[in-house]
């Protein structure tokens, strides 16, 4: 394994770097304020204030001005994670609309989503799962056809985090609207990489995570839109005004705020230089290897993704080649690894067999050089050849 | 992140035997495309029957690459039967262990072997046939069962005990066990109750040319020629076009004046009896 050398970071859909500046603006909380943000003494409501300007921050880059009486931007419920935002909201759905019991979600969900769907099938909540395209783009045709008066929920992620597709969430909001349905949307992997305006929007519930945008693991919102009814899932004492049970993770709740400032600052950058960093990665590695194909809704997705198949090959062992160079990136998606089934996402979409075993994703962030890109364009063609030539699928 | 031990990781950096051996002896693939890993292996025998070169593509992730490379190298010298032996467990020991999840990957390269192996001696791994179990060991050196015998004579129509060895190279060692395979494939198709010719029929005209010359050849040389030769004649066999056989009649059957007759029923009779009521027989002089 390469210890020593330098380490490509391509896995920025997995998790990122903590920024140094998150980094900075998280530490006092670790350090000198350690008080209880419920506590009455000023030592412990000043840890209280700095939970207030986070969520300021957050709403900041989610495009939510609502401030309730009490001058907080009360949307923003913390969490300890995107999965728990994504629990949270699924149930409350079912919980506030309890003459109906039916939930619609697509199927190139997050296990955070579809895992839940699966087990709330055990427990006979009917799951309609909307198909995708071979693009992996969402069929909403079907979908107004799925959603009917008993739809307590229909939840489409922002955006996928193994093929990048960004998903029509205002317009899949309007049609379960239609049918009085609530609309959630995990947008762990969009926040950050495309500019919210949720004040515009018809979404009810969202969901987003930390570390997936340079805060650390551990800290997470789910927006709730006012008036949108609500139940709790972690139920405990009266923080997050009695909607999120225990004690703030104020440290990465300081952290997240920071993080949502940054990325408001550098969406510009998002979508310009890191874009143009990863359409040179892709095109640099589709121009070098052959039988390779870029997957998913290539014109409308994230900026820092990347889904390349490999035909012939499979893909734990192009990684741990690649590995071998210090270059990190993700097979399917991270969470099944271990699992031998190709990624959900690509058999969803109808990529063989062939091509997704050996698919790789490449997810950038804003602290990739162009000469990071040039250094795994230039290793991946040897990789790829070493691994085809044991391959007996590969008959060049 | 597996925990794949150096010897995984030096196996996989630097795979040994990829590739495939020229004409090989046994090839065995398992897996496939859509279970995410695949092996080919493919390995020659020296002259005493044991592995001299052994190669493998693998489709597969690391731990298969590792497994089938350092299989390669543990079966390399040994015997068919030896190799036989080797259990996935021994190809994960050899690795110093694997992930429990990626024990799989050294069980594709035992059963590549085995299939490998199993190619070698002709055999079929299909389960469902309940005579292939064990079986008593016919041909010591290549470690063929009477019940595998019986298999490929069935499966095939094999009657003679060079088929056999041809099919699994039974007798192919030494040679010394061809009559008894021979006294096999005569039960079998006494049990049969039906000459094994009449169901070769059918997939004579089917035969590459080469295989149908050379059965034209056999069935002129065993059942006609002596025939013919108990009265002073012979005949011999000049080409074959299509479904029509060219032979000169030689000796008294020459000039004999049923020469016709001759040719008629006891050549084109007997060819059409033994290989196919499709072949005529013209004599060429």
């Amino acid at each position: 394994m390469n210890k020593k050398n330098k380490v490509v970071y391509f896995d920025n859909n997995a998790t990122t770097a903590v920024a140094p500046e998150v980094f900075e603006a998280m530490k006092p909380y670790l350090t000198e304020f350690y008080g209880n943000p419920s506590s009455m003494y000023y030592f412990g409501g000043r840890v209280g204030q700095a939970l207030d300007k986070a969520r300021a921050q957050i709403a900041d880059l989610l495009g939510s001005s609502f401030i309730d009486p009490k001058g907080k931007h009360s949307e923003i419920i913390f969490t300890s994670c995107g999965t728990e935002s994504d629990n949270t909201a699924i149930l409350s759905a079912l919980q506030t609309c309890p003459k109906r019991n039916k939930i619609i979600v697509s199927k190139v969900e997050h296990p955070a989503v579809l895992n839940v769907a699966k087990e709330l099938e055990r427990r006979n909540i009917k799951v309609g799962y909307i198909p995708v395209d071979s693009k992996g783009r969402i069929d909403l045709q079907r979908l107004e056809e799925m959603v009917d008066e008993d739809t307590a929920l229909v939840s489409v992620m922002w955006a996928n985090n193994e093929i990048g597709n960004i998903y029509p969430v205002q317009k899949i909001a309007e049609i379960a609207h239609n049918y009085g349905a609530l609309f959630h949307t995990d947008a762990v992997q969009a926040v950050g990489k495309v500019p919210f305006s949720l004040d515009d929007m018809d979404i009810d519930m969202l969901s987003l995570s930390g570390h997936k945008l340079h805060a650390p693991k551990g800290v997470g919102v789910l927006y709730v839109k006012r008036g949108v009814r609500f139940r709790p899932f972690m139920v405990g004492g009266h923080q997050e005004k009695s909607r999120r049970g225990g004690t703030e993770n104020v440290s990465g709740i300081v952290a997240l705020g920071r993080a949502c400032e940054l990325a408001k600052a550098n969406m510009e950058y998002e979508n310009t230089v890191v874009k143009a960093l990863r359409d040179r990665l892709e095109k640099g590695i589709l121009e070098r290897v052959p039988s390779t194909r870029a997957n998913g809704d290539l014109e409308h997705r994230l900026p820092n993704t990347s889904s390349i198949s490999f035909d012939f090959i499979e893909g734990e062992a192009i990684l741990m080649m690649l590995d071998e160079f210090g270059i990190c990136a993700s097979s399917g998606s991270a969470c099944t690894t271990g699992s031998l089934e190709p990624s959900h996402v690509l058999r969803s979409m109808g990529i063989p067999y062939t091509a997704a075993h050996g698919t790789v994703r490449f997810s950038l962030s804003c602290y990739n050089t162009e000469e990071e890109v040039d250094y795994v364009i230039d290793k991946i063609p040897a990789v790829i050849e070493t691994l085809r030539k044991m391959s007996p699928y590969w008959n060049h | 992140m597996w925990d794949y031990t150096d010897k995984v990781m030096d196996h996989f950096r630097n795979p040994r035997n990829v590739g495939v051996v020229e004409n090989p002896d046994g090839t065995g693939e398992v897996g496939n495309i859509s279970c995410g890993d695949a092996l080919k292996l493919t390995f020659k025998l020296d002259a005493e029957g044991r592995i001299a070169d052994v190669k493998f593509q693998t489709f597969g992730c690391t731990s298969a690459i590792a497994s089938s490379s350092v299989l390669t190298e543990m079966v390399k010298g040994m015997t068919l039967d030896d190799a036989l032996k080797v259990t996935n467990q021994d190809i994960a020991r050899e690795l110093g262990g694997l992930p429990e999840e990626k024990m799989h990957c050294s069980v594709m390269g035992m059963e590549a072997l085995q299939a490998a192996i199993a190619d070698c001696r002709g055999e079929s791994l299909e389960p469902e046939d309940d005579d292939d179990h064990e079986g008593r060991v016919v041909c010591h050196c290549f470690g063929v069962t009477d019940n595998k015998i019986r298999k490929l004579a069935l499966e095939n129509k094999l009657t003679k005990a060079e088929d056999i060895r041809n099919y699994s190279k039974a007798g192919g060692g030494g040679g010394c066990c061809l009559d008894e395979i021979q006294e096999i494939l005569d039960g079998v198709w006494r049990e049969k109750k039906e000459s094994p010719e009449e169901s070769v029929q059918d997939a004579f005209l089917s035969l590459p040319i080469i295989q149908r010359v050379i059965r034209i050849q056999e069935v002129i040389d065993r059942e006609i020629v002596p025939m013919l030769e108990r009265d002073g004649g012979s005949v011999e066999f000049l080409d074959l076009n299509d479904k029509v056989i060219k032979v000169r009649l030689k000796g008294r059957c020459a000039s004999c004046p049923s020469a016709s007759v001759t040719l008629r029923h006891t050549v084109e009779g007997k060819i059409k009896e033994l290989l196919s009521p499709e072949l005529t027989v013209e004599s060429v002089n």
